[in-house]
């Protein structure tokens, strides 16, 4: 299991820098520089300023220099400092937006899980019942809804019609005021609709996953021997199907990173919320390439770590992988 | 390529021929646009500020008065044209790598998927953000780099059509008689590999859409005056507590037209290929 460890860890490295290469040349060969910017938002700056400006940020000196510049920092941890003009490092900033976003992201994964396992188990253990069959409507309205109009139906609804939930931000403007009780229906209030919102994208997918996993699972000689045991088909199901059905499942999470932080983005940008995709976003919006390399380099980090983990739980799952020569 | 035996599938399919109705109806609007008798889309009329739905305007106005019925009709022509240019450079793209990775395999197959694999755990949606917004946000970008980050599936696809279809014996008897290399690919193996690219494609014209719907709404996609289904629900973000209006009809267009292609797709699927039914 080690020297299985060790390979995958070893193979993600190239990947790492492959990822890297490819956001670094990607938003430095765009055209436009981020000296534009800031020389728009100033007319008076002048032509030589701007040029002080550029070779301060290493702009003028060719793309794979600058890119080993970055490595070398990077091997620090450092991404530099942000263009925006607080001027604080990237780092700082990262670390104080992540928590937020990886906070509201495993609550949405932990609701995914909670959700879509059982009703795609129950909707495999009787297929073609009226359940399964909404479940597949379900599916199939699922994959095809914007999950940010769904949003902003839910604000409309439960904000103005209702006036049940905050509209936006992440606490009340009073809540060092209020009581311990209020502090945690302020923070429940204001996270509730961004959970369940960035969960239901993942839900019409990991249902129909968990239903076709256990469909195949079903079919599998050992439940045939355990219904003739004589089991009754309650154990069949719960005791011999599904353990074995979930475990692909589980692998799949991990896969899923990408597009659980991508969507932060906009959920992020909807219901106001500091956290790194709205940070991302405005880093995109001022051109501030430490801070967009920054996070897409963390991205593609918390990415490979979720691939890892779908490598580890399959290799823990099937023996053949992890003994096998090749990964 | 759609023979007997795959139309009598897809006829009795009721899914498949709904969602077939749908997009054969969404192109006529799309098309037929500029022919309808609708108030123009982009008539500013201070009079009619964010009204509500009613006779003159049957799902309201938006901020400048124009007409959002007219809007998100003319909004189905900008998702037609991403849709299709888009999954057009992705399956060009895909074909081409997919076709040379699978025909001469060894070091550049390995060279193509190991391409593949790490643009495939890119976080795509973070890096579509990045380029957009350091290029100029219009259309062409958008459909550009939406075809660029989504070829891999079908590079996938067609490599492992070609792994297979070359060592079969129509393309062993061609190579005998000295067939170049180019006109086995092109002529020979490249026709009878593309059923299951022509799905994937009919299924990434509905990716593309939603993709473009999320970027307009960050408002890094198509800009207005231009009307687009993502960015009239920008405008109904901005005016959420006024004019549900504006955030609901453009996202009913959204969900119609991405279920139509959808359900068209996996019911083509499945005609074509019954092995492959319920997967995903």
């Amino acid at each position: 299991m080690f020297s299985y460890l060790v390979r995958r860890i070893l193979t993600l490295i190239p990947l790492f820098f492959g990822i890297t290469l490819i956001s670094f040349a990607v938003i430095h060969l765009a055209p436009g520089s981020p000296i534009d910017v800031l020389a728009d938002l100033n007319p008076k700056m002048t032509a030589e300023a701007k040029q002080r400006l550029i070779s301060y940020y290493g702009l003028d000196k060719p793309l794979h220099e600058r890119y080993y510049q970055w490595l070398r920092r990077f091997a620090s941890l450092d991404f530099g400092v942000s263009f925006s003009p607080d001027r604080r490092p990237v780092m700082d900033k990262i670390r104080e937006t992540l928590p937020i976003t990886i906070v509201i992201n495993a609550l949405s994964l932990l609701l995914i899980m909670l959700v879509a396992i059982p009703i795609g188990a129950y909707s495999a253990s009787h297929p073609y019942s009226a359940f399964d069959k909404s479940l597949t409507l379900f599916v199939y309205i699922g994959f095809a809804i914007p999950t940010f109009w769904l949003a902003l139906l839910a604000l409309i609804l439960f904000s103005v019609q209702l006036e049940w939930l905050p509209i936006s931000g992440f606490r009340s403007l009073d809540y060092a005021r209020l009581s311990l009780a209020g502090k945690i229906w302020d923070m429940v209030s204001h996270l509730i609709l961004p959970v369940l919102l960035s969960a239901f994208g993942g839900l019409a997918g990991l249902s129909r996953y968990m239903r076709g996993s256990m469909l195949e699972v079903m079919r599998q000689d050992y439940i045939t021997a355990a219904r003739s045991k004589g089991l009754s088909e309650r154990e069949v199901i719960y005791k011999h199907a599904l353990r074995n059905a979930l475990l692909p499942v589980v692998t799949i999470l991990g896969l899923s990173v990408p597009g659980l932080i991508g969507g932060s983005v906009i959920f992020e940008q909807i219901f106001a919320i500091p956290g790194m995709g709205r940070l991302f976003y405005t880093g995109v919006m001022s051109r501030d390439y430490p801070l967009v390399m920054g996070i897409l380099t963390i991205g593609a980090f918390l990415t490979l770590l979720g691939n890892l983990f779908a490598d580890i739980s399959y290799a823990l799952v099937d023996p053949r992988i992890r003994k096998g020569g090749k990964g | 390529m759609i023979q007997g035996a795959v139309w009598k599938s897809v006829r009795q399919n009721p899914l498949t021929l709904f969602g077939g109705f749908v997009v054969l109806m969404l192109f006529v609007v799309a098309l037929g646009a500029p022919y309808f008798p609708v108030h123009d889309p982009f008539s500013i009329d201070a009079d009619a500020v964010l009204e509500a739905p009613g006779l003159g305007h049957p799902f309201g106005t938006d901020e400048l008065g124009r007409d959002v019925f007219s809007r998100v009709i003319y909004g189905a022509r900008i998702s037609l044209w991403v849709g299709f240019v888009s999954v057009g450079i992705a399956i060009v793209i895909g074909i081409f790598l997919g076709a040379v990775a699978g025909y001469y395999g060894g070091w550049m197959d390995g060279l193509i998927m190991r391409f593949v694999d790490v643009m495939l755990c890119f976080p795509t949606f973070f890096l579509i953000l990045a380029v957009i917004a350091f290029l100029e946000p219009n259309i062409a970008t958008i459909m550009a780099i939406i075809g660029l980050t989504g070829w891999m599936g079908v590079c996938r696809l067609v490599r492992a059509e070609f792994l297979s279809l070359k060592e079969r014996d129509f393309v062993q008897s061609a190579r005998a008689l000295g067939v170049g290399n180019l006109r086995i690919i092109v002529h020979h193996i490249l026709p009878n590999s593309l059923t299951p690219v022509m799905v994937a494609a009919i299924l990434g014209i509905a990716g593309a859409i939603l993709t473009e719907s999320a970027l307009s709404f960050l408002g890094i996609g198509v800009q207005p005056p231009t009307p687009s289904w993502g960015n009239i629900l920008t405008s109904g973000k901005d005016n959420l507590q006024i004019a549900w209006w504006l955030s609901l009809f453009p996202g009913l267009a959204i969900l119609v037209t991405v279920l139509s292609y959808n359900l068209l797709g996996e019911g083509l699927r499945d005609a074509l290929d019954p092995r492959l039914r319920g997967s995903r």
